[in-house]
């Protein structure tokens, strides 16, 4: 069951589409990994989704209520962290966490206690004080305090250090442990590796492939790491090889998955003496997608 | 330390300069301006020294000393005149202009970061302050030999050039004096908002102290720097000593921030800052109650400063008969008008005036939402359980109610006041009519405002505009005789004559549907629209 359905999302500015027929769904349990380069409409999507800018085509669906016309209902269950937390000055920390929450209705006392010591946060600090990844704590701990059963978090930890960074993910899972949605926008890939279940990846206001990270990685290639009794003979030649390279612990090259076999059985021919393969990261699948077919130089076998 | 912490000043002074190359000359040229219309207006109003002195007796009261400071009222020269109306208001804008200047240039650079990218440049740990301080100088002097030859080029004979170039040392010699403390001040404070805060206390606390001191004990007076410069009683015995004295403070509390920012850290102050609640309260937690709470304290400085501006209009009220009381031509001239007295005659005058300054409270109070918005702060609220409705109503009640205890304010004041000064005492629900017929028009100006928030919001400043036009052409207007349908294209200008005329109800029941209609278009617009930022 999907709690978030994005379909045929078009959005212009003037003359301008930030968003061209985005089309996703976020399922019930799920963490989703939404990424993409700056100005490629993540947060234009979120603003949509939050019913704060109005969709000029498509369809939002959350919960099964539409985004823009059923916004209030929709946000009771739902919690918001913006990427740049702009607060009030003249506010503390600890004011704004309880306003925040308040205004969701429902209210987790012990929560927020468990959570600002958790952060390291000052809640008695004016917001003007604090620094962006202060600032960040203060939306995240509103966020998680309050009991939403979606979670939409736009380049949450863009300012927090890498122990707050933990902190971090251990209240994704936590969420996703309690059956909670997450959709996560972020540039950090390693995070979004470590936390998502299904990834999309948005370019230009399209969605140019979702899926679970396992079906991405047959979309791109493997890095190989060979040493063989004889040299190899054509494998230039071969469809599928990018990147051939010859190192002082063998032959280093990339593999388009969908190829692999074919390629392992080629280079078995010659007497394999040494094979490391691994896996490509996300960032390969990220760069495959915005480089230029792959002309750009990668750094050999991790 | 040492010669160390100096590195660079010059440098840094010129930068400064660049910086505020626009900002300080507008501010001297809007002083200037502000100080030379008077002395040709005067010689134009009261041109024989007869004409002066029969006003000398409207302005020798509590009242207008405390409000303007003695004067010499016994030699009352178009040069004393000028000195005794306009040069303590004058300091006193002065000494703000000091005060937003440094601030700008000490904590508000501070605290964003810029004084750091500085220090981490060769240049010394004082260096930028004394740059600062430095520009902040060279701006009074300038202004002081503007002001001083400009008054003295007007060629009126009581006006010398001894006498005018004191009236703007008068001036410089303030700014000096608060380009002193709120320099002290932002080594202490830990804000830009502290500095300014502190800063502005101890300027409206020195103005204060002068006018309860001058009607008291005048000695005492010596102890308030704005004392000071109605001590230098300009155009008439000429006193020097004062800015000698204004000097010689200035250098003392330029030295002090330099011994203070020389033994404190960097983005530290001295005035700790409390820490803040833990939790926010009840009234916090609600849309309006943020609301309220981001413009508390601007709603209660208009709150104060309405009351007060009813309260010097209607300290008056009392002087204005004895003054027509005794010009035969003045009162064949009102008397024109119906049976009404005097002050009956000049309170609808009065009101146009009053109502549109207590329309710019409500209008900012609405507008603050176009301003969240633009710093995207409406995404945390929108982006929780909040309509867009509850949202702009929140802000509309806000500023509604805010009009209305503007209004009412600066009516107390006017009557509490004027019925203490005018013999038989004053109607409270006169004056409170004659204030309240304005509501509905500053209603509309509200429903423009809301209005433009809903469908034009990148246009929301059009409606100052609006307000600015009607101030011209009602306030104005009156002297310069536009033709009728001028002013009739503000909403001011429906509004009938209390207590001259009666309150018809039309007009008032017309402008006030126009309101409502706008109010809800507005919602209309504001639910549609995109948010953005």
């Amino acid at each position: 069951m999907s709690v978030l359905e994005v379909r045929n999302l078009e959005k212009k500015f003037g003359k301008f589409t930030a968003l061209d027929g985005v089309n996703f769904e976020v399922r019930s349990g799920e963490v989703f990994g939404f990424i993409g380069p700056n100005g490629a409409g993540k947060s234009t999507t979120i603003r949509v989704l939050l019913g704060i800018l109005k969709a000029n085509e498509g369809e939002v669906k959350i919960f099964g209520k539409d985004a823009w016309s059923d916004a209030v209902e929709i946000h009771k269950r739902l919690a918001y962290v913006p990427g740049d937390v702009n607060l009030w000055p003249n506010l503390t920390g600890g004011e704004v966490i309880d306003l925040f929450v308040k205004l969701r209705g429902g209210n987790n006392k012990s929560k927020r206690e468990e959570l600002i010591k958790k952060f390291d946060l000052d809640p008695t600090k004016k917001c003007r004080t604090y620094s962006k990844g202060n600032r960040q704590k203060v939306a995240l701990i509103a966020a998680f305090s309050s009991d939403a059963d979606l979670y939409i978090l736009d380049e949450p930890t863009s300012g927090l250090d890498p122990l707050m960074e933990k902190v971090f993910q251990e209240c994704v899972l936590e969420a996703k442990n309690e059956g909670k949605s997450v959709l996560l926008s972020s540039h950090i890939l390693s995070e979004v590796e470590k936390l998502c279940d299904r990834v999309g990846i948005i370019r230009q206001g399209q969605i140019i492939e979702t899926g679970t990270l396992n079906e991405l990685r047959h979309l791109t290639r493997t890095h190989i790491l060979v040493e063989t009794k004889q040299p190899i003979a054509s494998l230039t030649e071969l469809k599928g090889i990018h990147e051939v390279e010859e190192t002082e612990q063998g032959l280093s090259f990339q593999v388009d998955t969908k190829e692999l076999d074919i390629i392992i059985r080629h280079i078995s021919q010659f007497g394999i003496v040494k094979l490391e393969s691994a896996p490509p990261t996300l960032e390969d699948l990220f760069m495959s997608h915005y480089e230029n077919k792959g002309e750009r130089e990668v750094g050999g076998v991790r | 330390m040492g010669q160390n912490a100096f590195t660079n000043t010059g440098k840094l002074t010129r930068l400064i300069f660049r910086l505020d190359r626009i900002r300080i000359p507008l501010w001297i040229i809007g002083l200037a301006i502000f100080t030379f219309i008077v002395p040709p207006t005067f010689d134009g109003l009261y041109p024989s020294q007869q004409d002066r002195d029969a006003i000398t007796s409207t302005l020798a009261n509590p009242a207008m000393t405390a409000m303007l400071g003695p004067g010499d009222l016994e030699n009352y020269t178009i040069g004393a005149m000028t000195a005794h109306e306009m040069l303590l208001m004058t300091a006193v804008i002065t000494g703000l202009m000091a005060i937003l200047l440094v601030t700008k240039h000490t904590r508000a650079d501070e605290e964003d970061g810029r004084i750091e990218m500085i220090r981490s440049l060769p240049s010394g740990r004082l260096s930028y302050l004394n740059a600062t301080l430095a520009v902040t100088s060279g701006a009074f002097l300038l202004l002081t030999l503007v002001i001083g030859f400009g008054l003295f080029g007007f060629g009126i004979e009581s006006m010398d050039l001894e006498g005018s170039l004191l009236y703007g040392a008068a001036l410089g010699g303030t700014g000096l004096v608060f380009a002193g403390v709120t320099a002290v001040f932002a080594q202490l404070s830990e804000s830009s908002r502290g500095t300014i805060g502190w800063s502005v206390a101890i300027l409206l606390g020195a103005y204060l102290f002068r006018a309860i001191t001058d009607l008291s004990n005048e000695a005492l007076s010596w102890l308030s720097p704005l004392g000071w410069v109605t001590k230098a009683e300009v155009y008439s015995s000429n006193n020097w000593g004062p800015i000698v004295l204004m000097l010689a403070v200035a250098i003392l509390l330029f030295v002090i921030a330099n011994y203070l920012n020389s033994i404190r850290d960097l983005e530290q102050g001295f005035i700790a800052s409390r820490p803040g609640k833990r939790n926010a309260s009840r009234l916090l937690q609600s849309p309006i109650g943020l609301a309220f709470r981001l413009q508390r304290t601007g709603f209660i400085s208009w709150a104060i400063g309405m009351y007060v501006l009813g309260a010097s209009y209607g300290s008056i009220f009392g002087d204005l008969e004895s003054f027509f009381e005794g010009n035969e031509m003045y009162q064949q001239m009102l008397q024109l008008s119906e049976g009404a007295s005097l002050v009956e005659q000049f309170i609808p005058t009065l009101m146009v005036v009053i109502s549109l300054i207590a329309t710019i409270p409500p209008i900012m109070a609405i507008n603050k939402l176009r301003g969240e918005e633009k710093k995207g702060r409406l995404d945390h609220l929108l982006g929780r359980a909040v309509s867009r409705s509850r949202l702009l109503g929140s802000y509309l009640i806000l500023s509604v109610v805010n009009g209305f205890v503007m209004l009412s304010l600066s009516a107390i004041g006017l009557w509490s006041a004027g019925n203490a000064v005018v013999e038989n005492g004053m109607d409270f629900g006169m004056l409170f009519g004659a204030a309240f017929v304005y509501y509905p028009a500053m209603l509309v100006m509200i429903g423009l405002a809301a209005f433009l928030n809903g469908f034009l919001p990148k246009q929301t400043s059009l409606v100052w505009i609006y307000i600015l036009y009607s101030f011209f052409v009602l306030y104005l207007g009156n002297m310069m005789q536009f033709p009728n349908w001028v002013g009739q294209l503000s909403p001011f200008g429906h509004v009938p004559q209390v207590p001259i005329e009666d309150a018809t109800f039309m007009p008032l029941f017309i402008l006030s549907v126009i309101a409502v209609g706008l109010m809800i278009l507005s919602f209309i617009g504001f639910r549609k629209r995109d948010i953005a930022n």
